[in-house]
């Protein structure tokens, strides 16, 4: 019989057990020591690119630890002098051929680089200046309506190409040419806009430079909110609620809707409505679909239609399967609809007559590029006039000076603000086949509804299964993110290694809560955010988005026989 | 300089190459790609005007290597004289690599190409010994009679400039290799005077060789 089988390895004179890490890297920082790096991310292949995370073991050989497996007895130091000032040198040679405008920068605060070179008490950078720092050599890409790439403040880290290539599947760029010239850039130097690029902004989430942003669109907020003639009317998507928090320090997730309210109220919108209402409206729709294609034997499954990283994802690469995909807008879009026609049917009935502006708050960097498609114009406008990230917004709180902590809580406005807490779970993997599966169940106790939640519908895994009961037969589900994942259900679907009956795809890893327009985020702080939903759900008092009263009365008034128009869309 | 251009030069490289069953690059009908057997322009082919017979089968035979990237690209550069747009996407939809990829591959290698080449490549060398011998002279000459720069090629399609590392003749610096078609011939103790030479001798071929043509009609 073995004994104690666990192996240690010595971390600076310290005893640390090993415990599956794939590589040391791991192992220290479980130990308590953060070290630097540029190029690491735990869902990413290891590029050791970067050279940041070096160590030293006791012959005085200097490795990488991020590719450095640890075994059994290994004696390692991480901050020896050598070390220490080897990792200036790298800071020192990025430094110098890197633009060093931080003020004007877009990740002003915000950079790795800029932070790491605080870290190291950088003050100054013995190397000339390079042209390429110097002037900005490269164009500034703005093609893409989501995401500006801005090579000149590229350092080569790989994260991005790793991210869109490994986790999204997508590949729509990689390092060309070679040398001094290298550069990540699309196939052909094109614009992003012209990629297979779906806008899903997981570049811009781990890129540690300015070189991929976010299309920053808060200066159009502000002309809105001051133009008198302007009724603002927001939206708030699920999963923003529960990020929003971590720009202004505040540990408890599931409490920073009525402060966010009250912000955005200070910010001068006229309206706090919220997605998760038009998101009650997407389950009926969806259901209804489901429910239909079910009972009348036609192709399933029925992939939902929310994400709009996803729909590009299947436009370019598998336009076989767009019959299947539902033809609901996404909440985003219904939202809009449904606002602006109550202006065109509802007239006698409202008091503010001006000119809507609907403005919505997303995680989500591809929701720009969908409030652009031409699917969503009426008359020559896009439906959804501006769309924000949750990063954006909180960069709008701080430049207003409103001290978000000392908030009081708000409520939503009526009636486009109230939801159910089936709408409210959509920002999190397997949240819209939870909401669809509490519309099916016959039993809408709270009960019944906290039993759906243990029957595998909730995790951040990739990919998730279930089944249920509908009527005596089986009713087999499907919960992927990431796009990688998505793929991979696809093949398997096509080779008839698995059939369901409904698949919920959303692109981001772990849903909209980890979407490309949220804080930096990693998976703990998703997990976070994850539960924080849950628990708004578990503390409303309608959890189905049938009981939903303005979702009935928006039927009526609005929507009448209207649905067609107002909720669905044929890409 | 259109595409049809471009073929005419490729067709003459390829003429006596007895291996070659059918003409590459662009083509009048857009052949079995297409089993509408159209004049170029329906929805199978989209108007394309490659001919991707060979180019597929390489693939195929290539799929079970592993990293057979490199492979296909230097045959398709084979085929086509470089690498086009329409090839490098047609690689991608074939395999298991992206675009972007393929561009990226492309362009680290000196050996790949992504714009045609002139009838003559003319690479010089710029290794040490011919750098002492005044291989900067020769450049600025042919850069000033040909009116383009390292790696571009001239408005006709006769002449595209490659500066290249030693080419291994150190005895003749400066010295440059021109290659025509399969053929390659070597230039060495340049002058400006010299290249100058070389290089309208050239010109004046390529003026009589039509008429040639005429004469063999």
């Amino acid at each position: 019989m073995k004994m104690n089988t666990h192996k240690y390895m010595t971390i600076n004179g310290e005893m640390t057990p090993i415990e599956g890490e794939r590589n040391i890297l791991e192992v220290i920082r479980k130990a308590g020591i953060e070290l630097p790096t540029f190029c690491y991310h735990s869902e990413l292949s290891i590029y050791g690119a970067c050279r940041m995370c070096i160590v030293e073991d006791e012959k005085g050989n200097i490795m990488t630890s991020c590719s450095t497996p640890p075994k059994e007895g290994m004696v390692i130091k991480t901050n020896t002098t050598r070390l220490y000032k080897y990792r200036r040198q790298i800071i020192r040679m990025l430094l110098s051929s890197h633009c060093r405008e931080c003020t004007t920068c877009s990740k002003n605060g915000e950079c790795v680089l800029q932070s790491l070179a605080k870290r190291f008490g950088i003050d100054e950078v013995r190397f000339d200046k390079s042209e390429k720092a110097w002037k900005d050599e490269y164009p500034i890409d703005r093609s893409s309506k989501s995401i500006i790439k801005n090579p000149n403040k590229c350092i080569h880290c790989g994260d991005c190409v790793r991210m869109c290539a490994e986790v999204q599947n997508v590949g729509a760029i990689d390092f060309a040419n070679r040398g001094w010239n290298l550069e990540v850039t699309p196939a052909f130097n094109d614009p992003l806009a012209d990629t297979d690029c779906v806008g899903c902004g997981q570049c811009v989430a781990v890129c540690p430079t300015g070189a991929l942003n976010v299309n920053n669109q808060i200066n159009e907020a502000w002309e809105a909110i001051n133009d008198e003639d302007l009724r603002t009317i927001i939206q708030v998507a699920p999963a923003v609620r529960v990020a929003l928090g971590e720009m202004f320090g505040i540990a408890d997730a599931d409490k920073v809707m009525p402060l966010m309210v009250a912000a955005l109220r200070k910010l001068g919108f006229d309206n706090i409505y919220d997605t998760s209402f038009s998101a009650d409206l997407t389950v009926m729709e969806e259901s209804a679909e489901f429910l239909r294609k079910l009972e009348s034997g036609e192709e399933l499954p029925l992939y939902t239609s929310c994400c709009p990283g996803w729909i590009k994802y299947a436009e370019n690469r598998h336009p076989e399967l767009m019959p299947l995909i539902s033809t609901c807008k996404s909440p985003m879009q219904m939202f809009s609809s449904v606002v602006k026609e109550e202006r065109k049917v509802n007239k006698e009935h409202m008091t503010d007559l001006r000119k809507p502006f609907v403005v919505a708050i997303m995680p989500c960097t591809a929701k720009k590029s969908e409030a652009a498609r031409e699917e969503f114009m009426t008359d020559g406008e896009p439906d959804t006039d501006l769309v924000l990230t949750t990063e954006e917004l909180g960069l709008m709180i701080k430049q207003a000076g409103i001290d978000f902590n000392e908030l009081e809580p708000e409520a939503h406005d009526l009636p486009f603000g109230m939801y159910s807490g089936a709408g409210v779970i959509f920002g999190v993997t397997g949240g819209v086949a939870e909401a669809v599966i509490r519309r099916l169940v016959d039993d809408k106790s709270h009960n019944s509804f906290n039993n759906i939640s243990f029957s595998g519908v909730r995790g951040l895994e990739g990919v998730k299964e279930v089944t249920v009961p509908y009527k005596g037969r089986d009713i087999k589900i499907a919960i992927v993110n990431g796009l990688k994942n998505v793929e991979n259900l696809i093949k398997k679907i096509e080779a008839k290694e698995a059939e369901y009956h409904f698949v919920e795809v959303m692109a981001c890893p772990n849903g909209c809560i980890g979407g490309g327009g949220q804080p930096r985020s990693d998976r703990d702080s998703r997990r976070k955010r994850s539960d924080a939903l849950y628990s708004n759900d578990k503390l409303a008092e309608i959890r189905h988005s049938a009981a939903n009263p303005f979702v009935t009365r928006v039927y009526k008034v609005i929507v009448r026989d209207d649905a067609k128009r107002l909720l669905h869309v044929h890409y | 300089m259109g595409r049809k251009d471009i073929n005419k030069t490729n067709e003459k490289r390829f003429e006596n190459d007895a291996e070659r069953q059918y003409k590459s690059g662009a083509g009048d009908r857009c052949g079995n790609i297409c089993e509408n057997n159209c004049e170029n322009n329906c929805e199978n082919c989209h108007g394309e005007m490659y001919d991707f017979r060979e180019l597929d089968d390489i693939i195929m035979q290539a799929k079970l290597i592993k990293g057979n990237l490199i492979i296909i690209l230097q045959e398709a550069q084979r085929i086509y004289g470089y690498l086009p747009r329409e090839v490098i996407n047609r690689i991608s939809e074939r395999t298991e690599h992206t675009t972007a990829e393929i561009y990226g591959v492309a362009t680290f290698y000196a050996q790949f190409r992504l714009k045609p080449i002139g009838k003559h490549l003319i690479m010089l060398c710029q290794g040490t010994a011919c750098h002492v011998s005044g291989a900067q002279k020769i450049e600025k000459t042919i850069k000033e009679e040909l009116e383009i720069e390292d790696g571009e090629t001239t408005g006709d399609m006769l002449f595209t400039l490659n500066n290249v590392a030693c080419l291994g003749c150190c005895s003749l610096a400066p010295v440059m290799m021109i290659k025509t078609g399969e053929e390659e011939e070597t230039y060495g103790n340049l002058t400006p005077e010299r290249t100058l030479e070389i290089i309208n001798g050239l010109r004046h071929l390529e003026e009589q060789e039509p008429e040639n043509e005429k004469e063999a009609v």
